[in-house]
């Protein structure tokens, strides 16, 4: 979330697209319907599904699944239009006025591809996705932004094609509803006017998901809606600490604080710092990536500590390194574990079995592994995978460990919601049994895995050996033994492990006495003198006037803006910022765009303690101290962790495209694409199948008469993921006991199905039963002159629990292997199934 | 003390079933194995295990697709109780000083009359044949604490307070008619009907029988003395409930 859960209350317009949050995160709904009650806010649900959220709605508009592009790609061209954008904020903030190398060619010129595609290698050569730049190195601007090269005149262009009529056929939406949705999120472009968006993994489990996302931040840019309370681009996030294991480097491509994992070829510290390190000729930007070495070094001597010196290139070379264009995220590490390329493997706190797309190809990777270790609160389809359905226990060698883990309630430490709020919490009971937290299970692990390593050498011990671990007190055989959460937080701040100074001060100002906790990331060096896990949440745990303070734990309930920021409560990253981009929301002379939701404010005359000269903030810690921008020598612009400062229209950072473009789905109803006729797909998506050598596993069967209907999968409020923490939960499977599918009563008559009658639910993977739900909450969709169906399932539960197999089996039995080329998230959310009566 | 109520606000309501859940879990009541019967609703009904719950009731729209309304049914705590003029037995269902209709189990004969007379079709008996049914978390509310699907509801769809409070917020939200505000004696759950009552489910004027008045009237009376009581409640559960059946099971398939 650029907001938090809290400022939905501060909205005009709420659309909630991609997201069903009044089932899926209840609690928004407090603010949302709020907003609606005190401010006559609009909720606009855009849902193949009439959803619960949906029926707290104003405005409900259908579309078919996978066609958001068109659906926000036609809002884009109503808006500019109708002249509905936010023209100072356009202008000013947004990359609108950038004139773009003359070479660049899109979609509608090309047959459906940007320039510079290799049908080949289904990549593109991004060369001509530049900006014209002038002698000092600086985009060129038309601020008129007339020019036709410019970034205005070319989304124009680009957009010109998504008509009402032509989005209409594509998505099957009535014209009307379309431009009902798009009157009244147009309707904010005006300064004191403002809508945000709600959305969840309807907008990112598609093979465009990225682009998804992009298409309403662009509006939201040209609506002047990002950094404003009550704007922004919010994602829900589906886990309550799901935004905390992204923070802290769960995925493969980054580590702690979303730096980027070094490549083979970036082979020291020097090169890796020259190549990855943004760097801006724009005076006025921020430029806030270059400080990237340092966040990088002093998260190598956090967790290397003395090991990690200057001499040794700060253990720069234990680093683990990707191959260049190596991608290790879920469907490939799969595809790789099927083709037995892995011995072993930790399930921790995840069930693949039924959470991964194509269960079926998930499960059979189990079985090619030596070694499983699952830690979870109960057995799984996944540590029980050997004996599920369809397998040989016989036949399949691999051992299976579990490690009984305890619950969030069991333990103390902090949590990361979708706000970036990190909130401190405490144990409530013991854990039961004998599981243990996660930490102290990694303890056990690391001591015995460092030992063994010290004893029998091995191929490469430097990383695993000399990591720091200062975590409590120690036995009498070098074992921690209890892993103390407080300094494994202290140690995510960070600490001076010398005397630092501000070295642009004369004399040098001390900013921190060395073995104090540091104070912010900005105090962080690049020298080795500063220690910090993650610098995003460097200040949550700190020190003032030498009394350590934890900030998570604060619990003050002071509003003094009133728009729900709480700046007392927890603490959020970074630095205590509850809403990022805010230099966004006052206008270059730092003055609020609506007075009436002042964020943050210019006072020029009040004294600045930190420069004791007139001029300070006012309100949420702004995006950094700098003037605003109408300050000839040291104002700055807004999008401060972008090189050029501004919000990107034209976005050239993706795989895909600089601007969203509608593709259909894998599995599609369609034979082509209508938007143009050689690339019904996204050209880029890596496809598993239809090559030599691919596994029948992988199958896909798009526009098959077999498979005539659309599916996606979903959640329920009453269960949790794949089910494991809920379905074990007699009190939650009473309101949701069994796997159900949802479709229309049209679809109903056509194939003989009464509601509350078994079906068989297929796709050209795999196939379950289900209870079919017969409602008027789906209805079939118009879509290029033919009539097309939609179902829908959720995806929680699965064969072990309930024990009698009557809860069903994992939706994901269905789902195709593909993901989206910027980050592989698989494509849940659309692909073709068959519904038919059970038989017997 | 000032009579406590809940507002329940359909309008409000997301359907999450928090409330379901809160009250179990408070109650400590266990869960029941259900099927899923075509639809999110579940259970079917109130059981001695299912204090309230909430219905999916879908009614026809002239925009949308459909109108999904979410409802929570429940124990209404009616000041004039069906229940409580009914009941042979002192003390097995009572008035707590909150204004609740709260249940003795250790008093409860299990004679089931305080369902035939409920308008509502509230009480349930458990395995051991006692009334069994939402007391407004007795417990809760006599430590000033909100009832437990009050206190878990996200959106304020079940608010609890003042019961002339909750009537006043009520009109301040705009429902000039509050259900439940003179009804029977009125109601310790009131509702914020945008449309009709009958359009979620309830009676327009909910009442309890003429007989149930005579019984309270005349017989009840008699049967306190002793004369003449077990015959009267059998006759009248003759009467108000008919002969004992086999309930049919709903989960049949």
């Amino acid at each position: 979330m650029t907001n938090h859960w809290i400022d939905l209350k501060n909205s005009d317009v709420i659309l909630c697209m991609g997201g069903n949050p009044a089932a899926n995160h209840p609690l928004s709904m407090k603010w949302i319907m709020r907003a609606k009650e005190q401010r006559g806010a609009k909720l606009v649900v855009v849902d193949p599904r009439y959803t619960q959220t949906a029926a707290k709605a104003d405005i409900y508009a259908a579309l078919r699944s996978g066609t958001d592009i068109a659906f926000l790609g036609g809002m884009i061209k109503y808006i500019y239009d109708n002249n509905l954008y936010f023209r100072e904020y356009v202008v000013t903030y947004t990359n609108a006025s950038f004139l773009v190398n003359p070479d660049f060619k899109m979609p509608g010129q090309l047959e459906g591809v940007f320039s510079g595609y290799d049908a080949k290698t289904r990549k593109y050569d991004k060369k001509t996705w530049t900006f014209q730049m002038d002698e000092k190195g600086v985009p060129k601007k038309d601020l008129t932004l007339k020019d036709p090269n410019c970034v205005f005149q070319l989304m124009r262009k680009h957009y010109n094609r998504y008509t009402v009529e032509k989005v209409s056929t594509i998505t099957g939406t009535p014209k009307e509803n379309l431009l009902e949705v798009y009157k009244a999120i147009g309707s904010t472009g005006k300064p004191d006017k403002v809508a945000t968006v709600c959305y969840a993994m309807g907008w990112t489990q598609h093979t465009v998901g990225v682009q998804n996302v992009r298409a309403f931040s662009m509006i939201q840019l040209m609506l002047g809606n990002v950094g404003m309370a009550g704007g922004g681009v919010n994602a829900l996030r589906g886990e309550s600490n799901v935004q905390g294991s992204t923070d802290a480097g769960l995925l493969f491509h980054i580590i702690p604080g979303y730096i980027p994992v070094p490549t083979a070829s970036l082979a020291d510290l020097a090169t890796y710092i020259d190549k990855m390190t943004p760097k801006t000729k724009e005076p006025r930007s921020v430029n806030w990536w270059g400080n990237r070495p340092k966040y990088l070094v002093s998260h190598l001597k956090a967790i290397y500590g003395d090991a990690a010196n200057k001499e040794n290139d700060f253990a720069y070379a234990w680093m683990p390194k990707l191959d260049e264009g190596m991608n290790c995220s879920w469907l490939n590490m799969f595809d790789e574990m099927y083709k037995g390329r892995f011995e072993g493997f930790f399930a921790w706190g995840q069930n693949p079995a039924c959470s991964g797309a194509n269960s079926t190809k998930t499960r059979t990777a189990l079985s090619k592994l030596k070694w499983m270790v699952n830690v979870n609160l109960y057995d799984n389809e996944t540590g029980s995978f050997w004996k599920g359905p369809g397998m040989k226990p016989a036949d399949i060698q691999t051992e299976v460990f579990l490690l009984p883990c305890c619950s969030s309630v069991e333990k103390e430490g902090s949590i990361s919601n979708s706000g970036r709020l990190v909130q401190w919490r405490y144990k409530a009971i013991e854990p039961v049994g004998q599981s243990l937290a996660d930490m102290e299970i990694l303890n056990e692990i690391y001591f015995r895995v460092k030992k063994l390593y010290q004893k029998e050498g091995g191929k490469f011990p430097a990383p695993v050996v000399n990591l720091t671990w200062n975590y409590g007190e120690k036995d009498k055989d070098g074992k921690i033994k209890h892993v103390n959460p407080h300094l494994v937080a202290r140690e995510i701040n960070g600490y001076y492990l010398a005397d630092v100074y501000d070295k642009t001060q004369t004399p040098p100002k001390l900013i921190g006495k060395k073995g104090e906790l540091c104070v912010n990331f900005v105090s962080l060096q690049a020298d080795g003198t500063t220690s910090c896990g993650n610098w995003i949440y460097s200040g949550s745990y700190t020190q003032k006037d030498g009394k350590i303070i934890n900030m998570m734990a604060r619990r003050g309930k002071e509003d003094p803006t009133g728009l729900g920021l709480y700046a007392n409560w927890a603490w959020t990253w970074p630095v205590n910022r509850r809403i990022v981009y805010n230099r966004a929301s006052v206008n270059p002379q730092g003055q609020p765009w609506d007075p009436k939701r002042a964020l943050i404010k210019w006072n020029p005359t009040k004294l600045n303690p930190a420069t004791n000269k007139p001029g300070v903030w006012e309100g949420d810690v702004p995006d950094g101290p700098a003037p605003p921008l109408a300050d000839e020598k040291a104002g700055k612009l807004p999008f401060i962790m972008k090189s050029d400062g501004v919000g990107s229209l034209f976005g050239p950072g993706l795989a895909d495209g600089p601007f969203p473009e509608h593709y259909e789905p894998l599995e599609c109803p369609l034979e082509e694409n209508p938007m143009q006729a050689k690339h019904r797909i996204n050209p880029t998506i890596k496809l598993f199948y239809g090559k030599e050598g691919s596994l029948e596993e992988d199958v896909f069967k798009s526009c098959d008469t077999r498979f005539p209907y659309v599916c996606s999968t979903y959640r329920v409020t009453e269960h949790w993921q794949t089910g494991v923490m809920t379905r074990h939960k007699s009190w939650l499977l009473e309101t949701q006991p069994q796997m159900f599918v949802e479709l229309s009563k049209e679809l109903a008559k056509e194939k003989g199905i009464g509601n509350g009658e078994k079906v068989t639910v297929s796709s050209a993977r795999g196939s379950l039963w289900a209870v079919a739900v017969v409602t008027d909450r789906y209805k079939p969709f118009k879509v290029m002159n033919t009539t097309i169906h939609q179902v829908g399932i959720p995806w929680h539960f699965g064969w072990h629990y309930p024990a009698d197999g009557s809860g069903g089996e994992s939706a994901n039995l269905l789902t195709p292997t593909i993901g989206d080329p910027n980050v592989m998230i698989p494509e849940s959310k659309a692909f073709m199934v068959n519904i038919e009566k059970a038989r017997g | 003390m000032a009579r406590m109520g809940l507002l329940v606000s359909p309008e409000l309501c997301i359907g999450c079933r928090a409330c379901q859940v809160a009250c179990k879990s408070w109650n400590q009541l266990p869960g029941e194995m259900t099927k899923n019967r075509g639809g999110y609703e579940n259970p079917g009904d109130l059981t001695p295990s299912l204090y309230n719950r909430i219905r999916f009731v879908e009614v026809p729209s002239d925009k949308d697709p459909i109108r999904w309304l979410f409802v929570n049914q429940r124990c209404m705590h009616c000041e004039e109780a069906g229940c409580m003029k009914i009941c042979p037995s002192p003390g097995a269902l009572y008035r707590t000083p909150e204004g609740a209709v709260a249940t003795n189990k250790d008093k409860c004969i299990g004679c089931k009359l305080c369902l035939a007379a409920c308008p509502f079709n509230v009480p349930r008996y458990n395995e051991k044949g006692k009334c069994s049914k939402c007391d407004l978390c007795v417990d809760r509310i006599s430590n000033k604490m909100a009832p437990a699907c009050a206190k878990t509801c996200p959106t304020g769809a079940i608010a609890y307070g003042d019961r002339a409070e909750m009537i006043a917020k009520a009109q301040k939200a705009g429902y000039q008619k509050v259900y439940g505000q003179a009804d029977l004696g009125g109601l310790g759950a009131l509702y914020a009907f945008k449309d009709g009552p009958k359009v979620y489910g309830y009676d327009e004027k909910p009442q309890i029988s003429d007989m149930l008045v005579f019984w309270h009237n005349v017989l009840k009376p008699l049967s306190y003395i002793g004369i003449g009581g077990v015959a009267a409640a059998a006759v009248l559960h003759y009467v108000a409930v008919g002969p004992h059946k086999v309930k049919e099971d709903d989960d049949h398939e």
